[in-house]
Order: C-alpha cells, then sequence, then structure tokens
C-alpha cells in the first residue's frame, strides 16, 4: 500500500482553533502526523505538517474542505519522499539584524553559501516601527568548511550596515 | 569491555530518582569501568549516567575532553553521589542524550557551579565548574534525579549564549 508522507501547507488569518480542527480532522481518519513546523507570520498563520496515512492528496484536501472553508485557508498537499529520524544537528547560528531594506536575506545567504553552510534553520522578524523598521534574522545550520570560512565569508556585509555575529554551537550529548 | 546497554526514553527507569553509592567495592569499580567503556563508544557523548543503563545509582561520567572545540575541564570525570552546591549565571545551550536518540533541543543551565562527589573509591573531592562542562554535570546530576533535557526544554528559537565574550 502506499502511504508515503505528504507535506500539508496551510496558511490564513491568525484566529484560534485553526491546528485543533485541522488535527481533529485528521485524527478522525488514523492519519498519523509526523514533523511539523507552524507559526504566525504577518497576521497569518502557516502550516507546514508532514501526514501519511490519510490517502492521496486529493483525499486530504476533500476530508479538510469543510475546515479549510470555515477559516478561510489556503492549503496545498504535497506528495513527497520525506522521512523521519534524518535530524541534523547545526553547529553554528548566524544573527543578522539591521535596518530593514531590501536585499538583506539575498546578501546574508549568498555569503553563507560562498562559505559552505547549509542552513537548517531560518526565522527571521520585522521589528521596529512603520516608519523605521528593523529586519533581525536567525539562521542554524551547518559550517561545512569550518567556522572561519564563515566569518572571512560575512566580513563585508558590515559595510552593508548589517549586524552578523557568528556563534558555534556544541552540543552536550550525555 | 562489555557494552552495557542503553535505556531509552520512555522507560520509567529514566524518569526514577537514584540511590546513593554507600559501598565502595570491586562490583562498582567493574560496573565503572563498563559504564566509561559505554559512554566512550556512544556517539558524541560526553558524559553518561548509571540510570541510562538501567542502573538507579547515584553515578556519572563526565567528561569534557570529548567536547568538539576545546572547553575548559577537569579532565576525564567519575563522579559518585554528586550535588551541585552552587549556581551562578545562566545561558541556553543546546543537548542531546544517548537515551533520547535523533533529537535534540534548548535548555537553560547555570553558567558556573559548585559540585561536591566523591570519586570512584569514595575520596571526597569539590569541583568549580564552567560552561560546556558545567552544563554536561548538570545533565547528569539531573538523570540521578530522574530529570531529562527534555523536562527543561525552552523555545526552539531562544538564543544561545556566545561561550566567548564577543
Amino acid at each position: 500500500m502506499q502511504n508515503n508522507w505528504l507535506i500539508l501547507t496551510l496558511v490564513g488569518e491568525d484566529r484560534p482553533g485553526i491546528v485543533a480542527n485541522v488535527t481533529r480532522v485528521l485524527f478522525a481518519v488514523g492519519a498519523e502526523l509526523g514533523e511539523a513546523a507552524m507559526m504566525r507570520l504577518g497576521n497569518q498563520f502557516a502550516i507546514m505538517m508532514m501526514v501519511r496515512s490519510a490517502g492521496s492528496p486529493e483525499d486530504v484536501i476533500g476530508l479538510l474542505e469543510s475546515t479549510r472553508m470555515a477559516f478561510d485557508l489556503k492549503l496545498h498537499v504535497d506528495e513527497t519522499d520525506a522521512t523521519l529520524h534524518q535530524a541534523r544537528e547545526p553547529d553554528v547560528l548566524v544573527t543578522v539584524h539591521g535596518a530593514d531594506r531590501t536585499g538583506i536575506v539575498a546578501e546574508v545567504t549568498a555569503a553563507l553559501v560562498e562559505s559552505g553552510f547549509n542552513i537548517l534553520d531560518l526565522r527571521s522578524d520585522v521589528g521596529g516601527t512603520m516608519a523605521a523598521p528593523i529586519y533581525i534574522m536567525q539562521i542554524e545550520g551547518e559550517a561545512r568548511q569550518g567556522i572561519d570560512a564563515i566569518e572571512t565569508a560575512i566580513a563585508a556585509l558590515g559595510a552593508k550596515g548589517l549586524s552578523v555575529r557568528i556563534t558555534p554551537l556544541d552540543t552536550v550529548r550525555g | 569491555m562489555a557494552l552495557l546497554d542503553i535505556i531509552t526514553y520512555p522507560d520509567e527507569r529514566l524518569k526514577t530518582g537514584c540511590e546513593p553509592v554507600e559501598t565502595f567495592d570491586l562490583a562498582l569499580q567493574s560496573f565503572i569501568d563498563h559504564l566509561i567503556e559505554t559512554c566512550t563508544q556512544g556517539p558524541g557523548a560526553v558524559g553518561i549516567a548509571a540510570p541510562q543503563v538501567g542502573i538507579l545509582q547515584r553515578i556519572c561520567i563526565v567528561d569534557a575532553t570529548r567536547a568538539r572545540r576545546p572547553v575548559d575541564n577537569h579532565g576525564h570525570l567519575v563522579l559518585i553521589n554528586p550535588e551541585i552546591t552552587s549556581w551562578d549565571g545562566f545561558a541556553v545551550g543546546r543537548e542531546g542524550c544517548l537515551s533520547v536518540p535523533d533529537y535534540t533541543g534548548k535548555v537553560i543551565r547555570a553558567e558556573k557551579i559548585e559540585l561536591k562527589a566523591q570519586d570512584r573509591f569514595g575520596a571526597p573531592c569539590t569541583f568549580t565548574m564552567t560552561g560546556f562542562e558545567a552544563r554536561i554535570a548538570q545533565h547528569e546530576v539531573d538523570h540521578l534525579d530522574g530529570i531529562l533535557f527534555l523536562d527543561r526544554l525552552v523555545s526552539r528559537h531562544a538564543d544561545l549564549q556566545r561561550r566567548t565574550p564577543a
């Protein structure tokens, strides 16, 4: 029986009950949930979630139709070859902040990829005020060519008005 | 040297407080040797506690010499009946556990601790530990009290403290 993990993405205006409703419907048909990331982006709530044993992508879209209508959600389901137990451990945290402008993510990530950095997790926020917004980004990943390569690659970003900090992450495993 | 089997979450023994060691006999020495070997063979392990191999006694290994980057340390330590007597400062750091495979998470620990214990022959000893080594010791002493790092997780997005000042 075909039982690959589907990846479901759902986006809609943030309000209480979205997660409870979506997962109740899936649980009721015996679906399994895998890893998920859910967060508020702007005033929207976004869900990315691994789901299986709920049928085909079309079946899942059908199951969630009433929830989608009730919460005015955008729903997308993809068939994937995702598997669990593939966690990777970040060894570097990159923290970036500066006055908001276009190009920050492109410039920082271009420098990072150049230095062999692999992004595992990226979160960014726009803070400050409407008149003077600031951009704050935290990236965790793997320094595949070492920390020095990253330090060198990001050195030029200071001249572009960005504060970039590199923190090595050591995991205590005991 | 035989490797001991590591028990994994949600085994109830990992949630059980351990009894103090009172007899420092040959059986204890042999168990400690096996525990050290099991820690050494554990992928990336910098410590281990007796309950992780199903022995509910206050025995643990703390070995910051095995950190990926060099850190301040007191060498390879066997701690019997360890007790943390003071805590100072705090930092967020990443932890994993031989008993919780395939997951790491962020935990707040004291930056600096004072710890008293006995060595493997029962002689009293004290240590002032900082940073990475202090984190290992807190993780292992937690095991002896039936506490896992899972019980202390903080936000995935908590910033991690720099180990050296900017």
